[in-house]
């Protein structure tokens, strides 16, 4: 029988939560790197069993971890992130230049194919890249060196690369998210890239439809349907059918389509789903009731999931990268919270139950569906 | 070429990163023993903990961490100045000690 094996990166350390087909009864590991913050953890498509972490902390630095048996034992591997040539200056929140600097690894993303090739998108924003398992790194200076580069400024959360999207049909597309500086593109392996925000409308910039300064929050990709992307903006959630050369809006009947983590149902490209978090000001649920929206319409009509999900008193946040989703026939979506609840699906949204609830604050979940 | 038996004891969570049991470990040091000379051969031997105490480059010491020796705070002095005595015949460890705070 399938199995499926939950990556939870919290702020003190990481969790393997694994359970079988069914999806009834979990187990929780030990707490691996007791202490450290995990921004991600990743397994490869092509290897489950190998598994990248992205460890931090504010006094230590940066490690990436590497585990070859799913989890069970891990290993650090390289820590050097350095940019390629005399990095430069982006703007700081004021507006004048600031040098780049390395701070962490946001999000790792394990290539399709090969084990032992891995992106990995930091703060100050920039892409590397590993082709030996994580014993060194180099940066697809590509990207940094766009022209719209000195002119990208961070949001509150820093000038990082959150989100990577490596296309199935395609090994030479790449898609790329930074806040807050948009989404870019790149069709030739991370050589050359250029921004993809036409329709992003940003309030707080000042030029709303910019080709830069966007606040993107999050973008998701079915498989099946790699040109078609859905984005969690800072306010707006957004489609494109065009592989982000054009974006329209299709928050419609959300309460408020300010949020942070986006998902899309494995088997149904259509069916998308949302946390609406009440404000950029306020990052919690409306009301203190936690809602999953679903669109099964690939946008604009939203229906809410409350079953099992607490309906009052509930301020936590759900993160960029704390919602994944299984690939078994029934799937299984998960997310967890700023509270340490760990929430999963296994009807596809229409019914929730907390795997547990008590670890630090999520900060991100991958699934992976084991054979 | 000479070196010292030197102990260096180290925070909890690079200990754990190392896999060095308890707090301190044991380091042969060449002469003369310095801040640079401790930590170039603490990183040679656990290399896991490179980029963790000071930067890879630059070698500048991360802001969070802070050198003692002999109870008095050597975080400023150049990483290049020989440590007292009983440092360097191992009579006392070095110690890198991580700020308090966060929750």
């Amino acid at each position: 029988m399938s199995s499926v094996r939950l990556l939870v990166g919290t702020r003190k350390g990481a969790f393997v939560l694994t359970a079988d087909g069914t999806r009834k009864d979990w187990n929780v590991s030990e707490l691996h790197f007791a202490g450290w913050e995990l921004y991600h953890l990743k397994g490869s498509p092509a290897d489950p069993n190998r598994i990248y972490a992205s460890q931090s902390s504010g006094w230590f630095g940066q490690q990436i971890q590497r585990s070859d048996d799913g989890g069970a034992t891990w290993n650090p591997v390289d820590n050097k992130f350095t940019y390629d040539g005399t990095p430069g200056t982006h703007q700081w929140y004021d507006g004048t230049p600031h040098p780049w600097e390395f701070k962490r690894v946001w999000h790792l993303e394990p290539s399709l194919t090969d084990p032992d090739t891995v992106y990995a998108g930091v703060e100050d924003a920039g892409l590397f890249q590993s082709k030996d398992g994580g014993k060194s790194w180099h940066e697809l200076s590509g990207l940094r060196n766009n022209e719209t580069g000195p002119h990208w400024q961070p949001g509150a959360g820093g000038l990082c690369l959150h989100t990577i999207i490596l296309d199935p049909t395609n090994p030479e597309r790449i898609v790329i998210a930074i806040s807050a500086a948009g989404a870019f593109r790149s069709d030739d392996a991370g050589a050359t890239w250029k921004p993809i925000n036409r329709g992003l409308w940003s309030k707080y910039i000042s030029n709303p439809t910019a080709e830069i300064g966007h606040c993107v929050h999050h973008i998701a990709m079915n498989p099946a349907t790699p040109n078609t992307l859905f984005m969690q903006k800072h306010w707006d959630v957004m489609r494109s059918d065009d592989a982000g050369d054009n974006w329209t809006k299709i928050s419609g009947n959300l309460p408020t389509d300010f949020g942070f983590a986006i998902d899309v149902h494995t088997h149904q490209p259509e069916t998308v789903y949302v946390v609406p978090i009440k404000s950029d000001s306020e990052h919690f649920p409306l009301d203190g009731q936690l809602k999953v929206f679903r669109s099964r319409s690939g946008g604009n009509e939203w229906e809410p999931l409350t079953r099992g999900l607490p309906q009052k008193d509930c301020y936590v946040n759900i993160l960029r990268d704390a919602m994944a989703v299984d690939t078994l026939d029934d799937c299984g979506i998960y997310f967890g919270t700023t509270g340490g609840q760990v929430y999963a699906s296994s009807d596809g949204g229409d019914s929730w139950n907390a795997i547990t609830r008590d670890l630090p604050p999520v900060l991100s979940i991958e699934a992976q569906t084991l054979p | 070429m000479t070196k010292h038996l030197i102990r260096i004891e180290l925070p909890l969570h690079l200990c754990r990163l190392a896999h060095i049991s308890g707090h301190e470990t044991q380091l042969e040091v060449p002469l003369p023993v310095t801040v640079s000379s401790v930590l170039d051969t603490l990183e040679a031997q656990y290399p896991m903990l490179r980029g963790t105490i000071r930067d890879h480059t630059t070698k500048k010491r991360r802001d969070f961490l802070r050198f003692f020796a002999c109870e008095e705070d050597w975080s400023h002095q150049s990483s290049d100045t020989p440590l007292p005595e009983v440092i360097a015949s191992g009579k006392e460890p070095l110690l890198i000690i991580g700020a308090i705070a966060g929750g």
